[in-house]
């Protein structure tokens, strides 16, 4: 599975949304994510990807799109 | 000058039932809800009174199901259950005169486990940010509000296995005072998990009747050998008297006692005089301007320990005298066990059924009788018996206790 697909899924089970909802241009908003479900979202990306994504970091992160390309940045190298 | 508070509606998640008919009816046949828990076989007693009949899921959205606890699952179903059988409609109340007292003894137990071994296997940063909304005791009301749209007000009250009842009490005293027209009120608990086990065990506290565990919760016979711990909710509506009558409300009962004491005496055995108990009862009565002799049942604590059930009695002799042997008591719990802070919610729908519909339900597993406890604690079969006035007790560890006192409705009557 590419990373997008990993993320929708994750996405999809934790907020109970439908998979086609779920856009490289989704925002947070778009899905009902209030700030415990973004918190609750990235401890699963992290334990997904094997990673540690700080808080500062994630306030940059607006949309789908944007988690895809910060996952792929950080596992690149 | 107080305002006079009826009930209205009443929703409860048994181990012998989900919703009030389902409820009624296994009550009636005698049916018990304890059986063998296959994962707590290492323990001193693996039996409980468990939930099987109930889905989160038909009383809340899927993704909030994941972000509450057990205990939260059973008040909302509770609440729901009630607020349908009152058949109100909360759109054309005015929210802001609608509270929530929905209490338990412990709370989120089960997610506090779940997570604690998280951070001790994961480390910190994989504890949920849900742990803390989930696990704490008053998140039973605050989810009713939410869900509801709810802002009269809303509290808890933690007071072991007797929460349900002292959240129905001061939910009576809020609309007493006319600080709010509606009060949904309750209790619940979802405490089967392997600490709680644990620590009831060391403390011996629950039966060790694992091999026949249908008959191990038998409140007053000489047999008895501690409690059968029970999980699930009790709420119900309760409105002044002019609101219900206003909006054409189906009225269970009038409430007219509250009382509430302290044992002072030890932290989990009760005095042996039974003060405390004599003293909550003897406030309820006083309460509701009430004497002794027009108590027709009593729906008793009556856990199946050695000491609750003798003393109980003991302080309902010392209060009552002759009335003692002249009503109907029995124990709720001999069928669906201790639901500790949910016991008081649970037993009081049960009450107010049995009020209803003029039938004292059994107290089950009534074998041999203990010559300490020589009341008529109905046994093991229902009797019709027209029922006045109607007694609930609830009595928690740290020796606090809860009376309430519920009568059939009579709008002519004075107020108390």
């Amino acid at each position: 599975m590419d990373i997008f697909s990993k993320v929708r899924s994750l996405i999809v089970e934790q907020l109970d949304v439908d998979e086609e909802k779920v856009t490289t241009e989704t925002t947070f908003e778009d899905i009902d994510a209030d700030s415990l479900d973004v918190v609750e979202l990235v401890m699963a990306l992290e334990e997904e990807f094997d990673l540690e994504i700080a808080d500062e970091e994630v306030e940059n992160i607006k949309t789908v799109g944007d988690i895809v390309s910060y996952i792929e940045g950080k596992t690149a190298s | 000058m107080y305002k006079r508070v009826v009930v209205t509606g009443i929703g409860a998640v048994t181990p012998i039932g989900t919703g009030k008919d389902a409820f009624w009816e296994n009550m009636y046949k005698g049916e018990n809800g304890v059986k063998v828990i296959d994962h707590l076989r290492d323990f001193p007693t693996y039996m409980a009174a468990t939930v099987d009949d109930f889905e989160p899921q038909d009383f809340m959205e899927k993704r909030d199901v994941k972000k509450m606890d057990r205990f939260t699952h059973f008040a909302q179903a509770a609440a729901q259950m009630a607020i349908d059988d009152a058949k109100m409609d909360l759109t054309k109340e005015d929210k802001e005169r609608v509270g929530v007292i929905v209490g338990s003894g412990i709370g989120g137990l089960d997610t506090i486990e779940k997570q604690f071994k998280i951070l001790l296997d994961k480390g910190p940063r994989r504890v949920s940010p849900f742990l803390v909304p989930m696990l704490i005791a008053n998140m039973a009301s605050g989810y009713i509000s939410i869900a509801h749209g709810l802002r009269g007000p809303n509290t808890t009250l933690v007071t072991a296995c007797a929460s349900g009842s002292h959240s129905i009490g001061e939910a009576y005293r809020i609309l007493q005072r006319g600080e709010a027209d509606i009060m949904i009120a309750g209790g619940a608990e979802a405490p089967i998990t392997s600490i709680s086990f644990a620590g009831f065990c060391a403390a011996r506290a629950m039966s060790t009747r694992n091999d026949q565990p249908e008959k191990a919760s038998r409140p007053f016979d000489l047999q008895r050998d501690g409690f059968v711990m029970g999980e699930g909710a009790g709420v119900i509506i309760l409105e002044t008297e002019e609101h219900a009558l206003n909006r054409n409300a189906p009225i269970y009962a009038e409430i007219v006692g509250y009382g509430m004491s302290g044992d002072a005496h030890h932290v989990t055995a009760p005095d042996p005089e039974g003060q405390g108990a004599y003293l909550c009862m003897q406030r309820a009565l006083n309460d509701g301007n009430l004497s002794p002799d027009s108590v027709d049942y009593i729906n008793t604590h009556g856990t199946s320990t050695e000491y609750n059930d003798k003393i109980e009695t003991l302080a309902i002799k010392r209060l009552f005298k002759d009335q003692a042997y002249k009503m109907a008591l029995s124990s709720t719990k001999s069928m669906i066990g201790h639901l500790l802070g949910a016991a008081g919610g649970v037993e009081l729908v049960a009450t107010l059924l049995s009020l209803q519909k003029g039938v004292v339900l059994p107290t089950i597993n009534y074998e041999e009788p203990d010559p300490e406890c020589d009341l008529d604690y109905t046994p093991n079969k229902p009797r019709e018996r027209e029922i006045n006035v109607a007694m609930s007790n609830s009595f928690g560890f740290g020796g606090t206790n809860a009376c309430l006192v519920v009568k059939k409705f009579n709008q002519e009557a004075s107020g108390a």
